[in-house]
């Protein structure tokens, strides 16, 4: 996205693509938007807040018919969906290392054969001139070992993974009132649950959360440093008394069931006590017509 | 995550005086659900002493936005009306240990919560009618005053700083240069010369590009088609007026109409053509059409 900026800056006209509130593409405004004026398409596999999965395959081929250069940002997706590159018509694919188990700092850019680049570092003649500086030898060989390991597992992730995320889902929503589950429930990774609740702020969520040693992560603007809650949620028309406390659990082959309910006996108690200090919240529910109720401004 | 101090990690992990107090008769709201942060501060003052009696909070925010407001309510407590009206937003960053620059905006939310909530006391209209122009910034509801006093109390010099301590600012970026303004008329009142100076991350507009208007007339109705469903699921809708060059008259319909988001829910539509549009689009009411063209 901010890659795009910079080149909206340079003069480079970017179409953004929306979504609806489950965070599904509109294939019909792509196909609309696709022709020879386009120079590459960009499209995530898989939303890193919520999991939801778009259709990169059937876009890359509509993106061909038109001869339009297709790019993937394949990062949340590898390791959890199979991938099956060459039945495809996806020109450039993007992995990062340390979502499945690599060191942090390795990844790959795949081009197909004739794909024409320009390298990003230029000096040196290493990679065969499409990268510059020295080969980082102990990630790359770390990364080709958490490949073929990811491989091995991907039967693991959509069983045992994705029963402790359903697990994990499950047990929340039906203790905490006023939560539900963002994006598209149907179609997405194993691996993640994003799970928004009503009237209270991410960060204290993190912070208490923190303190009896789970991590996750917030969609909220106050965890970021920006103002404003994540871009992913406001796409979604997601109302901001929930998108600002939206929490994404990451689950893994290295988490177990035992973690899994004891994140399931620590959230109800956490959004509770947030929820007692809310405005938004009294007793054991929501004010009435809350949005309305509270409407908070600045003199 | 932030770098908090022990009070602050104190004042979120065992709040004061969190909750609503019982036959309050002092509240003051105030906030912007927009970016997050919302407070009601409630007060129980007697009337013929002047002494603040009880103090409760109910905070929607992070951590050190609670933290602010649970520190607020201990530093009021016992204290003369007179007294706690002394209490600038410093007072409670000092009073929490510091907080990190990009969180002074909570402590500013507690001084103006205390305010607004003192003005409700005394009987006074704490007005939040923001007249075409004292609003600044349109994202998140604040409007000049709040960010003259600000920067004033607080000697504010630069518009990254007026964002961390208001948030003014830090949404769409379309009001840089009225807070701009502020900081200038504020610097030179102790004959200092505000120097623009460009945002770390610059935060950049779209650039604009030649357009015609029929083209601008179809794209913003094309953006108003795409929010329409949005305002019916809550049982309200949208009519377009007219269109003037980057002006767009509208009027909200069934539950939007009289709605008290109203304001707000204009300020979005205005903040998404002129996202998606890439040039400032203006949405107003369509009641204020004559008075534009007059």
């Amino acid at each position: 996205m901010n890659l795009c900026e910079y080149l909206q800056k340079e003069g480079y006209k970017i179409h953004k693509l929306h979504v609806d509130e489950k965070g599904r593409l509109d294939l019909d405004e792509y196909e609309e938007l696709l022709d020879d004026k386009v120079a590459i398409v960009s499209v995530m596999w898989a939303n890193n807040e919520t999991g939801t999965l778009f259709p990169v395959e059937k876009m890359a081929e509509m993106a061909h018919a038109k001869g339009v250069l297709f790019h993937t940002d394949a990062v949340q997706a590898v390791g959890k969906v199979p991938i099956d590159l060459k039945s495809t018509k996806i020109d450039m694919l993007s992995v990062s290392g340390h979502k499945l188990h690599a060191p942090k700092g390795v990844g790959v850019l795949y081009l197909r054969r004739g794909v024409k680049f320009r390298p990003l570092l230029r000096g040196g003649h290493q990679e065969r001139g499409r990268r510059a500086g020295t080969e980082n030898s102990a990630s790359i060989v770390g990364l080709g070992v958490a490949a073929e390991l990811a491989g091995a597992h991907l039967v693991v992730e959509n069983t045992e993974v994705k029963a402790m995320r359903d697990r994990l889902e499950q047990g929340i929503l039906a203790a905490v009132p006023n939560s539900f589950v963002t994006g598209d429930v149907e179609n997405r990774l194993p691996n993640t649950a994003n799970i928004a609740f009503e009237y209270v702020e991410g960060e204290g969520i993190l912070l208490l959360l923190n303190k009896m040693g789970i991590a996750a992560s917030s969609g909220s603007a106050c965890t970021s440093g920006s103002l404003e809650p994540s871009h992913v949620m406001k796409a979604m028309g997601i109302p901001y008394t929930a998108a600002h406390g939206t929490i994404r659990f990451s689950i893994s082959r290295y988490n177990t069931m035992a973690e899994i309910e004891q994140v399931i006996q620590a959230v109800p108690p956490i959004i509770a006590q947030l929820r007692k200090l809310s405005p938004y919240w009294s007793g054991n529910g929501p004010i009435e017509n809350p949005q309305k109720a509270f409407a908070p401004t600045y003199a | 995550m932030w770098d908090y101090s022990e009070q602050v990690k104190e004042h979120f992990f065992n709040p004061k005086n969190a909750g609503a107090v019982p036959d309050a008769n002092a509240v003051g709201e105030v906030g912007s659900i927009t970016c997050g942060d919302a407070l009601r501060l409630t007060l129980k003052i007697d009337p013929d002493t002047q002494t603040i009696l009880e103090a409760g909070f109910q905070t929607f925010g992070c951590g050190s936005a609670i933290a602010s407001s649970s520190a607020l309510t201990e530093m009021v407590k016992g204290k003369h009306v007179e007294e706690v009206l002394k209490i600038t937003n410093q007072d409670i960053a000092e009073f929490l240990g510091g907080l990190p620059p990009e969180k002074m905006h909570c402590s500013v939310m507690g001084r103006e919560a205390l305010h607004a909530a003192i003005a409700n006391f005394r009987g006074e209209v704490w007005v939040d009618d923001h007249e075409e122009g004292s609003l600044i910034c349109k994202c998140f509801g604040i409007d000049a005053a709040m960010i003259e006093r600000t920067v004033r109390e607080n000697g504010l010099k630069t518009l990254e700083e007026v964002t961390n301590y208001t948030k003014a600012g830090g949404g769409c970026s379309s009001c840089h240069e009225g807070i701009e303004e502020i900081l200038a008329k504020v610097m030179a009142e102790h004959g200092e010369k505000f120097t623009h100076t460009e945002p770390a991350v610059p935060v950049t507009p779209a650039k604009p590009y030649a357009m015609t208007n029929l083209q601008r007339i179809k794209r913003i109705e094309m953006v108003i088609e795409s929010i329409r469903p949005q305002l019916q699921r809550d049982k309200g809708d949208i009519e377009v007026v007219d269109i003037d060059g980057k002006i767009v008259y509208v009027n909200l319909t069934g539950a939007c109409a009289g709605c008290m988001m109203e304001q707000a829910t204009l300020g979005g539509i205005q903040q998404k053509l002129t996202e998606e549009i890439g040039e400032p689009i203006r949405v107003l009411p369509a009641h204020l059409r004559e008075a534009m063209e007059a």
